[in-house]
């Protein structure tokens, strides 16, 4: 069984027990972040909508490369891969002018 | 409270005006503290995706995240806030910087840059337990 690591940003650490990454067992991206949610319950808010999918602003990576433009969730993880949770950092200083 | 160095704080504002008239961006690399308090030991500068509209907006590609927190961790430190310039624009957060916001705990410091000169430089952090109720708080910056 792969154990990818999953890398914890620091806003999302108080519901992880404060730790920095979680080693989960998991075939794919998603099997390791339900791994990741069934021992931190408390992140699933966090992570997921209601419905059950990943918060828009929630970025998920597979080493480099974002899991969109992979398989998605399907996206399969080796032993020594590391899943990287990063909330997106955008802004802006007024309404842009239309 | 933010500390920071007086090297960090020049030149994170330093950053505002070379980019001036469009918007810099940034990560805070440091420590949090057991009293809440964040301490900077440097920044990493960020390039701005929003080649649409660079005046008025950022965005910082989570792979250069990725790699910045990666080197971080290397060295000890950790993600402890984010900062950008407002060009010819008050030194406080905006309803879209609000809207973006997402480090919960994080500090988001923010450059006026006037005509090309840095001029008021402020911290807010964003509190709150989830995306409804989250808000910015105004945050002393202490320089040391």
């Amino acid at each position: 069984m792969c154990m990818p690591r999953i890398q914890i940003p620091s806003p999302l650490r108080q519901y992880s027990g404060k730790q920095a990454s979680v080693d989960v067992p998991g075939q794919t991206v998603g099997d390791a972040l339900a791994g990741l949610v069934s021992q931190h319950p408390d992140l699933k808010r966090h992570l997921y909508t209601e419905d059950g999918k990943l918060r828009a602003f929630v970025n998920v990576y597979v080493n480099d490369e974002d899991m969109r433009y992979l398989q998605k969730e399907a996206t399969t993880v080796n032993d020594g891969d590391t899943i990287s949770i990063v909330p997106s950092i955008a802004g802006g200083c007024c309404p842009a002018i239309l | 409270m933010l500390r920071l160095s007086a090297s960090v704080y020049l030149s994170l504002r330093e950053h505002g005006e070379e980019i001036y008239p469009h918007e810099c961006c940034g990560v805070l690399l440091g420590l949090f503290g057991d009293d809440g308090v964040k301490t900077v030991s440097r920044i990493a500068r960020c390039g701005n995706t929003r080649a649409d509209s660079p005046h008025n907006r950022y965005h910082i590609d989570p792979k250069e995240l990725i790699r910045i927190q990666r080197e971080g961790r290397e060295r000890g430190e950790d993600i402890v806030g984010f900062y950008h310039s407002h060009p010819d624009h008050p030194a406080r957060w905006s309803p879209t910087d609000l809207a973006e916001a997402h480090w919960f705990g994080c500090s988001y410091v923010i450059t006026s840059v006037e005509k090309g000169k840095a001029v008021l430089t402020h911290s807010f952090e964003l509190v709150g337990g989830d995306e409804p109720d989250k808000r910015f708080e105004d945050e002393k910056i202490e320089r040391f």
